[in-house]
């Protein structure tokens, strides 16, 4: 399926390649530099190429591409989807997913795509397994290692493999037995010029810590169930549980893991946490335009809305800005053209006001469009849907776990139009 | 430079070989990571190969799995050393760690050598019989490397493949279908048999494997089952929804079905559907495509919801899923409809998923919607982005042509774009305009006048010519101005692009044919300077047009028809989606995605007009030993059967019944030599039954034929609850099923991997007997399953609470060592009763398993749960207390002796040796007296399993009957025979090491025996 795979950095440099079957020349990526050139910007690089006799499947991230080379059909899907899980998997070893973390552990890296892939099909994906196989890097260790000259692969192959459970390593020992759960909520948005909501829904997730001894069976139950429309889970949650009881029942992996993501059911009215008031123009003649924006909040159940940021990608005739805020600072860069405010807390008696002047390219004809505001906002302890988890039961172990919920809601997509 | 390069490279090899020759490990081992560093970077290392070949033996793991790397990457270049190393994989092949002995296979298998073929093929027919399952999944991988070595080896492969295909372990099941979609794609016979357990074993599969079978299961459903899309379109009552209605509203159905789903292609849908709600978006991608081939019309919109969560994910899973959404939406644009903002255009979106977007909405437009959409259009065209502005343009005129409500909207709206500023965004307008006049010629020529006098501000050659194009066309509606145009055109005519020089010829040639008094000359100018154009296009077009019009003593007859050629009435240009056509090709595939044909894409066949024999898919029963137990499920099956044929169904519907239920439960069970069941069998009856199984078939109705295939235990609890009270029913239908036939597959695995571990810890001599300790051991399902349930709490007591409690005889899905009790729990009194749930302290110090706390329970209803108790092979009572928001009952549990076992099952020859162990103080015996009833055969064995929860041994005497089942807690075996001296009296034994279960045991059979 996947035929090889090349990791190559925003200035066009190959910097890791692993091939899984026979090799294949690098001179298959220039097919790839003359899309990306044509493309632009990175993220408008269409995720598959036609290259000749091969198919090129990338997906950009951390200012990388993963670029693999497949030779016949496969689902492209199944590929990105595998990319993906490579750069989290090198993220969660090496704590950033970055090339100066790969190139610092290139051998390391190697061992993993290696253990992640026979043939090009996937062997072994869980986080929970490649770690008892590969040990991730830390300094103790290296340390360690190369004293006694032990090493980071383990000998035997990982209990979990072989079971119905393989998410989850055996014998798992902890002092302090935790179990943390972060609802995290989203908010996507789309408002109009006169700010009423052209389009809003809420998206969350349930990301787990889980640091339990032994094989526990969680049991974890909502208040209102009712209000998750649509979900995805890991696979280790019950889904006849699911459906029949409406409460997720699952014997976790160990360490961090995304339990449930889902979508809010679409009757349920999305509260708008801030209103925005805008007013961008341009004048026909003088070079010039005007800037005048305030943020306030509005349906906040009486919590804070904090580090809000306004984001305002500027038409590329915008030389620069000459604005005062009331609260926060903003920047300008003139090279991107994108104008941040950084706001802060948001306050009921003084509503933050940014206002001034823009200065435009002498001579050129004033903008068509108007640019339109991405909003960055973060509520803690709300899920802004209402979802409240009611209890985490636990069963299969003897001892008292430490158990905890945290929520924050935040601004996923949230883009007024002017 | 280079050689400056060079030079050190040569240093740097010189140092690493001279580590990697040193005594020491880890200077070893250092060396063979900075080379593994140089070939991640695709630096040349392959001179080294001699001195990292001598370190393949390692006995540090590490430096040998580095050296594995190193070897792959490099003895295709280097086969005469490679081979040094094949002896020490062909000894790790034999290793008893099952990591090294896989490890050893997969690079063994990876050195693309052709001298070792024969060497890998014999591997990998050893590896796909080993005892690990991990080990026969890589020799699935191995497969397909040494078919792309090697394609004459694939009649052997196939062998394996076909060996593979039967293997019960989830983690092989993706693998080897994968090397079955590479090797063999069109033996579709090889899945038949596999088809059934392939489908029930597909939610506990890992997620990369669900994708492959799930696309091969596609290819295989189109070849054999008949179309459900059919044209009367009645709604298929075989649905789930159907099944779970409640009675009353299914016995109005017409019985005459047009089309009935086979029970495989329902079980199929039936099972991938949980999968849409899989995290991996490749698995959820693979399910809708599933659905979109091979459901019902009216079902396929369960996917959408799905996909359009997919849309929150990164930016390149958006592009890919956008792209079939945009396919889908075209044929079944209903479906998506509801979900219409989520195709909302964002400003941050890159330019290839804004344009999937806008291609969607502008599929899903229609009267209804229209307006919305076309304010949303208008954010859209003044967007930065030029591309993406256009392509609205385009989207625009396309809502324009098919909405003709909205037509004149839309292109007075296009008009006004005329005026932007932006060049892109005019020419677009301009193109699509001239697209939309066409539809309707008659009016507008206000708009060609203003077109005419933006002329001479566009420059996009592309518009240009657009507008010369319907000045001509509409000549006659602008007669004054055309000329004009013309008189310009000649002025520039050769500073412009080829295609605005075109359309001025034709302008000209069509002015002449209508208006020659006033452009004669100007036209003869034109075709002039086209005549000696730098480009033969135009020099011929010209030197044509000259002889069409210009009449002279050479032109023949076709000048007579200029006019008629030139200014024909032409048909408008349909404006369509560019996803027209890509339904061609299977969703979710690269093919799709390029929409071209990619290497190696297989064709989805066309549905087969008359359905192939479904029979094929049944899993034969290998050993006669039907006769013993056939009464268990042959009455149920004989009634089914004729309550289908009854109902009007094609034939062999009853017959295809009874075949899927003999694969669950041989599925369940992993040995054939297991069948509790066959289709001969139906003969046989028990009374009892029958009885049951009618009057539960008046209170459920005819519509749910495809169930016939769930599985006979669910079967049985629904008959039995069908015997009590009506308003029951509908909770009984919904409990969770404990008892799929998934969770007692899984329950198996969990049971035997433990023991497979041990095997390969074990010495190699006793290899052989532990294989034939762990073939002996395998759980089965249950025989027959008693219908009594006991009291638990009795409603004056409890309170209006009355609970009851029953033995399902089911693995445990709580825990292994546990016995799983149902519970049913009444509401008889005139409340709600509130939380109920079992109390957090145990006076016994039993391990219980609490069913989750039912929050309410009206008046009158009744709910069931399971729960799961640790009876540690004691029949000491379990006591708890049952909770509910006001009161606390303390209750106990009894078990009778029979309930701690799980039935077993085990050839004859394994009894015997067991037997044989079991000696001494661990028999015990009794001679019994029979009731005269109880000496026939199937009454005997019915009257033993219905005590205890034991399996029927086959046995090749006529009067010596077994049984064996094992302890649930400690996993002990027991083993009964039963030896008849005569027709009233026998002997009965009892083999195991709990000897005082043993003897409880034998007390209650012989009791049992003893009764009518």
């Amino acid at each position: 399926m996947i035929h090889s795979l090349f990791l190559i950095n925003s200035s066009s440099d190959i910097f890791l390649e692993k091939h899984w079957k026979s090799v294949i020349s690098r001179s298959v990526c220039d097919y790839f530099f003359e899309v990306q050139e044509k493309a632009g910007e990175a993220e408008n690089v269409p995720p598959v190429i036609h290259a000749g006799h091969h198919y090129l499947i990338n997906i950009y991230r951390e200012k990388i591409f993963f670029v693999s080379v497949i030779q016949s059909e496969v689902p492209p899907l199944f590929v990105i989807e595998f990319l993906h899980h490579v750069a989290e998997t090198f993220q969660d070893y090496f704590g950033e997913c970055s090339e100066s973390a790969i190139k610092d552990n290139v051998v390391i890296v190697y061992e993993l795509l290696e253990e992640m892939l026979d043939n090009g099909f996937p062997l072994a994906t869980e986080s929970n397994i490649l770690k008892e196989l590969i040990k991730p890097p830390n300094i103790l260790r290296s340390v360690v290692n190369s004293i006694t000259g032990s090493c980071n692969v383990g000998e035997t192959l990982p209990t979990g493999q072989l079971s119905t459970i393989p998410w989850r390593r055996a014998g798992v020992k902890y002092t302090n037995n935790e179990a943390y759960f972060d609802v995290v909520e989203e908010i996507d948005a789309i408002l109009d010029k006169t700010g009423s909501v052209v389009f809003a829904e809420i998206q969350g997730v349930i990301d787990a810590c889980v640091n339990l001894t032994g094989m526990p069976d969680l049991t974890l139950s909502f208040m209102n169930p009712r209000l998750l429309d649509d979900v995805s889970f890991h696979p280790c949650v019950r889904f006849k549980r699911w459906e029949s009881e409406r409460v997720l029942s699952f014997i976790p992996p160990d360490g961090n893991f995304r339990l449930l993501s889902y979508h809010v059911s679409a009757q349920n009215l999305v509260a708008i946490p801030i209103y925005v008031k805008q007013n961008i123009s341009f004048f026909e003649t003088g070079s010039s335009g005007r800037l005048d924006i305030t943020v306030g909040p509005k349906q906040t159940m009486g919590k804070t809305v904090e580090a809000v940021f306004v984001t305002i990608n500027m038409p590329k005739v915008v030389l620069s800005a000459n604005l005062t805020a009331t609260q926060g600072n903003y920047t300008y860069n003139p090279v991107t053209k994108t104008l941040v405010w950084d706001i802060g807390k948001l306050s009921q008696q003084k509503l933050p006001n940014l206002k001034g002047s823009l200065t435009l390219q002498c001579g050129a004809p004033k903008p068509e469009e108007s640019p339109s505001l991405n909003i960055d906002l973060k509520i803690q302890q709300l899920a802004i849907s209402g979802l409240k988890v009611n209890r985490l039961d636990m069963y299969g172990e003897k001892y008292k776990p430490f158990k905890g919920v945290k929520y924050v809601s935040k601004a996923g997509k949230f883009q007024v139009r002017t | 430079q280079s050689i400056f390069v060079a030079i050190f490279f040569i240093f740097l090899n010189e140092d690493l070989r001279e580590m990697l020759e040193s005594t020491k490990e880890s200077l070893k081992l250092e060396a063979m990571k900075r080379i593994v560093g140089l070939i991640a970077r695709g630096k040349n290392a392959s001179e080294l190969f001699p001195a990292v070949v001598k370190n393949v033996a390692s006995k540090n793991i590490e430096l040998k799995k580095l050296v594995y790397v190193y070897l792959v990457r490099y003895a295709e270049e280097q086969q005469d050393l490679a081979l040094l190393s094949i002896s020490t994989f062909q000894r790790a092949l034999k290793d008893p760690n099952q990591l090294i002995r896989a490890s050893a296979l997969r690079v063994l298998s990876s050195i693309r050598v052709p001298i070792i073929v024969p060497i890998m093929m014999l591997a990998i027919k050893e590896a796909a019989t080993d005892l690990s399952p991990y080990v026969r999944k890589t020799a699935a991988h191995a497969i397909q490397k040494l078919y792309s070595l090697d394609a004459d080896q694939k009649e052997q492969l196939i062998e394996v493949i076909e060996k593979l295909l039967k293997d019960k372990s989830t983690l092989v099941a993706g693998s080897v279908v994968m090397a079955f979609e590479e090797v063999c794609p069109d033996r579709i016979d090889l899945i038949h048999k596999n088809y059934r357990k392939l489908c029930n074993l597909l939610v506990d599969v890992e997620e990369w494997g669900q994708v492959v079978i799930i696309s091969m299961l596609t290819r295989y459903a189109r070849t054999q089952f008949i179309s459900p899309w059919k044209e009367d379109g009645i709604f298929d009552e075989n649905s789930e929804q159907a099944f779970y209605e409640s009675d009353e509203e299914k016995l109005g159905t017409p019985q005459s079905k047009p089309y009935i789903m086979d029970p495989d292609h329902r079980l199929l849908l039936r099972n991938t559907k949980p999968l849409l709600q899989s995290r991996n978006t490749a698995v959820v991608m693979s399910v809708a495509q599933l659905y979109w081939h091979l459901a019902p019309k009216q079902e396929v919109g369960v996917i959408t919801k799905s996909l359009v969560r997919l849309l929150r994910s990164h930016r390149e899973v958006q592009y890919i899923v956008l792209q079939n959404i945009a396919t889908m939406s075209i044929q079944q644009k209903g479906i998506f409809e509801p979900f219409m903002k989520s195709f909302y255009v964002r400003s941050t979106d890159p330019t290839h998923i804004k344009t999937l977007k806008l291609e969607i909405l502008t599929n899903l437009a229609n009267e209804a919607n229209i307006s919305t959409i076309l304010r949303e259009f208008q954010t859209y065209v003044k967007s930065q982005d030029k591309a993406f502005a256009a392509a609205t343009i385009q989207a625009i005129g396309r809502c324009a042509t098919n909405i003709t409500d909205v037509t004149d909207t839309c292109l007075n709206g296009l008009v006004l774009l005329l005026s932007n500023r932006d060049e892109t965004v005019v020419a677009e307008s301009v193109v699509v305009i001239k697209k939309l006049l066409q539809t309707q010629p008659t009016q507008h020529s206000e708009i060609i006048k203003h077109m005419a006098k933006l002329f001479d501000n566009i420059t996009v050659p592309m518009a240009r010519a657009s507008i010369l194009w319907l000045i001509g066309e509409y000549c006659e509606r602008v007669p004054k101005i055309a000329p004009d145009v013309l008189r310009k055109m000649a002025k520039t005519f050769t500073v412009e692009e080829d295609i605005v020089k075109l359309q001025t010829v034709n302008l000209a040639a069509k002015l002449y044919l209508t208006n020659s008094k006033q452009t004669k000359l100007l036209t003869q100018y034109i075709l002039n300077l086209g005549k000696y154009d730098q480009s033969y296009d135009i020099r011929d077009r010209t030197r044509f047009i000259r002889q069409l019009i210009v009449p002279n003593e050479k032109s023949g007859a076709l000048s007579k028809y200029a006019r008629r050629i030139l200014l024909a009435s032409k048909p408008a240009p349909m404006l369509e989606s560019t996803f027209k056509d890509r339904d061609r090709f299977q969703l979710g595939t690269l093919s799709h995605t390029i929409n071209s044909k990619a290497t190696g894409y297989l064709e989805l066949s066309d549905w087969p007009t008359a359905a192939p024999d479904s029979s094929v898919r049944n899993v034969e029963v290998m050993e006669p030993v039907k006769k013993e137990i056939s009464w268990t499920f042959g009455a149920p099956l004989k009634s089914d059967d004729k309550f289908y044929s009854d109902s009007g169904e094609e034939e062999g519907a009853g017959e295809e019944g009874t075949g899927s239920s003999s694969e669950d439960s041989s599925s369940s069970s992993s040995s054939s030599s297991s069948n509790e069941e066959s289709d001969s069998e139906s003969e046989d009856k028990n009374s009892k039954h029958s009885e049951e199984t009618d009057s539960s078939q008046s209170d459920k109705s005819s519509g749910h034929s495809d169930k016939k295939k769930a599985d006979k235990k669910k079967r049985l609890q629904l008959k039995k609850k069908a015997k009590k009270a009506a308003p029951k029913e509908r909770y009984q239908m919904h409990r969770p099923p404990t008892h799929h036939p998934l969770t007692q597959e899984l329950w198996n695995l969990r049971t035997f991997t433990p023991k497979m571990a041990y095997t390969h810890t074990g010495k190699k001599k006793n290899r052989k007997q532990m294989v034939a300790l762990f073939l002996c051991v395998q759980v089965s399902s249950p025989v027959f399953v008693p219908m009594s349930s006991h009291e638990l709490l009795h409603r004056m007591t409890g309170k209006g609470l009355a609970a009851q409690y029953h033995f399902p005889r089911q693995p445990c899905i709580y825990g292994n060592k546990m016995v799983s009790v149902q519970l049913t729990l009444t509401n008889s009194s005139d409340h709600t009763l509130e939380d109920i749930s079992i109390g957090e302290k145990t006076s016994s110090g039993q391990n219980i398993h609490r069913f989750s706390s039912i929050e309410r329970l009206e008046p009158g209803a009744s709910v069931t749960v399971s729960m799961g108790i640790d009876f540690n092979d004691s029949t000491q009572a379990a006591n708890f207390q049952l909770c509910t928001k006001e009161d606390q009952f303390s209750v106990s549990i009894q078990p009778v002796v029979g309930e701690l076992f799980l039935p077993v099952t085990m050839t004859e020859q394994d009894f015997r040796k067991e037997q044989g162990k079991l000696q001494g103080m661990n028999e015990t015996s009794a001679t019994i007296t029979m009731a005269p009833e109880n000496t026939s055969n199937q009454a005997l064995s019915k009257k033993m399993v219905s005590v205890a929860n034991m399996g029927v041994v086959p046995t090749g005497e006529d009067s010596l009957y077994r049984f064996a089942a094992k302890s649930v807690s400690s996993g002990d075996l027991v083993l009964v025979s039963v030896d008849l001296t005569d027709s009233s009296s026998g002997r009965l034994t009892i083999n195991t090491e709990k000897t005082v279960i043993g003897s409880m045991l034998l007390r209650d059979l012989k009791t049992a025996l003893a009764q009518p």
